[in-house]
């Protein structure tokens, strides 16, 4: 098996200005307990990166922090050549990270249309275009393939997997320069995953960042270029999808190198 | 007909509160008309309106706050403060719409200090208002000195409770104030924030959108509701006292929760509250119009409002989620 960390080794034939995401030396800790150590990484523009690990292994800690949701105690993010060491959420969003969480960070009280559009909403003068976003939502999901009943329907009643698409939708909404999908099918069925990872295969076409969290080693090797490996809040290596095989990726996440 | 069915259902379904309580207001009126011989006539509704149109304005300050996921304990005292320094300043001789002014921006601010503690501490509202409550009785009390301030310029007693159109000003006010908070708050950004707020206040951040101006700005509105009910009240009386408001956060509290509002946040439901505080003053009316001795008035109200507050939180319950 080939190891590869180094910039020059990046697909695409890439060079370092193609970075679209640089994550430098982010650790942080929770009170005495360590959930990211020195983590570096590097994904190029147009790269579709996964980062596997057990759980615990600092996956959703990193995440939070590529979105702007968790401060690292040190460290630095550089996305597009700008450099931050806090990010908020809100200049994560102006940088174009678009992201769907793992817990699905959704309002149950509100209906579908009212969540994908949360934090965007269309107006129309003062008032919320109510109507036109149930309208541009109900375009969205059909183009997804996203099955929802009614998308008045607060979402707190709708199924996981239903909730699942709603937040995929929320991500894919808008043009987005990087995509960030936390376990992005934990919650769906064989057939709807089946066609969220086809609709991300879509999205890998057109040349878009990406990184995705998943526990579903296939899925992963189905969709990334690149596989992080991250255990015990480090990141223990990298290496092209067409280096390695699931099972000596299994192996690594285990027992480490 | 058939065809109308489906969202005749789903109408029922998501407005059940209210109409259950209007449904309420009608057995009422129905009960007291055929025991009594008294009917709810309009005189009989306009009063009701008039005795009650300080609780409409602390109730929907209330709904706002408890959608948004908190709860504001300190209205009473915030009504209390407000009104003390409106009165304070009339009797230093300033003009009264500066007096005006400066109460309900007493309110705004005591409010703003409300909802940026809790944003800043992020402790729960319920024991910083709890805090703030005495706190600003306290300033209400030191101010006075225990006296109440008293015999206030005419001009300001018929702004706050003078008669317009035959309805006393204070009516009005409870009007605009359900009117604006309609349209704010379901047909603009920041009701659809503050709700969101109390729905997943995290999603809401994540998704770009500072929560502590809607946290603050929402305590903001209850401190301005409470000060414009200070000033109705101040002007009714003719005297502001250290003890006015006492115990009002209570009753706003069950009206809002009566109202259908999700006790916590998520959901909000103004017409349910504006029928709340009237049902609830159909109560107090009724009892009123039975004879019943005000020493048992407190008992009875305190019983139905129980009972109607335990019906709620069922019906939501059978309902929530997540």
């Amino acid at each position: 098996m080939k190891i590869q960390g180094k910039v020059d080794d990046l697909p695409h034939g890439s060079l370092a200005h193609n970075l679209m995401v640089e994550i430098k030396n982010l650790s942080k800790k929770f009170n005495h307990i360590v959930a990211l150590n020195q983590v570096s990484m590097q994904i190029v523009q147009g790269e579709a990166a996964a980062i596997v690990g057990d759980n615990g292994s600092g996956k959703s800690t990193l995440i939070k922090m590529l979105t702007g949701d968790l401060f690292p105690d040190t460290g630095e993010i550089v996305i597009a050549n700008q450099s931050f060491r806090r990010l908020s959420p809100r200049k994560a969003m102006e940088l174009g990270i678009r992201v769907m969480y793992q817990d699905l960070s959704l309002d149950n009280y509100k209906n579908s249309s009212e969540n994908i559009f949360l934090g965007e909403e269309l107006m129309q003068g003062p008032f919320l275009a109510k109507k036109r976003m149930l309208t541009e939502a109900r375009q969205l999901l059909d183009h997804l393939h996203i099955q929802t009943p009614d998308l008045s329907e607060v979402v707190g009643n709708l199924s996981g997997g239903q909730r699942q698409g709603v937040a995929i939708a929320r991500a894919l909404r808008k043009d987005a320069r990087i995509l960030i999908l936390d376990e992005p099918t934990a919650a769906m069925g064989m057939t709807e995953t089946e066609r969220v990872f086809r609709m991300l295969q879509q999205v890998k076409k057109e040349k878009k960042t990406m990184v995705i969290v998943s526990h579903n080693l296939l899925q992963v090797f189905d969709i990334a270029d690149r596989i992080f490996v991250m255990k015990a809040g480090r990141c223990i290596t990298n290496v092209l999808t067409k280096d390695t095989n699931p099972y000596e990726l299994h192996t690594m996440i285990k027992e480490g190198l | 007909m058939d065809a109308y069915w489906p969202g005749i259902k789903k109408f029922v379904r998501l407005n059940s509160a209210t109409l259950l309580l209007l449904l309420f207001c009608f057995l009422l009126a129905l009960f007291i008309g055929v025991t009594t011989g008294k009917y709810f006539d309009i005189v009989n509704t306009f009063n009701i309106l008039e005795a009650n149109s300080f609780r409409m304005l602390l109730a929907i300050g209330m709904m706002l706050v408890i959608a948004s996921g908190a709860i504001d304990l300190s209205i009473g005292s915030v009504l209390s403060l407000s009104a003390m320094i409106l009165a304070v300043s009339l009797h230093a001789g300033l003009p009264v719409w500066l007096c005006i002014v400066v109460g309900l921006l007493a309110g705004t601010i005591l409010g703003i200090v409300n909802g940026a503690i809790i944003s800043i501490t992020k402790i729960n509202a319920f024991i910083i208002t709890l805090g703030t409550a005495f706190l600003f009785r306290g300033l209400s009390l030191i101010i006075s000195r225990g006296t109440p301030v008293t015999r206030l310029p005419e001009a300001f007693r018929s702004f706050g409770s003078g008669e317009v159109l035959g309805l006393e000003a204070g009516v009005f006010y409870a009007v605009a104030a359900v009117f604006i908070a309609y349209v704010i708050f379901y047909k603009m950004k920041w009701g659809h924030y503050v709700s969101s707020l109390g729905g997943n206040a995290a999603a809401l951040r994540r998704c770009g959108v500072k929560i502590s101006r809607y946290r603050i700005s929402v305590f903001a509105v209850s401190g301005f509701l409470a000060a414009l009910a200070g000033m109705i009240i101040t002007a009714r009386l003719n005297s502001a006292e250290a003890n006015a408001g006492l115990n009002m956060e209570m009753d706003a509290i069950c009206a809002v929760v009566m109202g259908g509002t999700v006790l916590y946040g998520g959901k909000g439901n103004v017409i349910g509250t504006v029928i709340a505080v009237f049902l609830l003053g159909m109560i107090r009316n009724s009892l009123t119009l039975l004879s019943i001795s005000s020493y048992y008035q407190q008992f009875i109200t305190g019983a139905i409002l129980l009972l109607a507050v335990i019906v709620a939180e069922y019906r939501e319950r059978k309902k929530r989620v997540v």
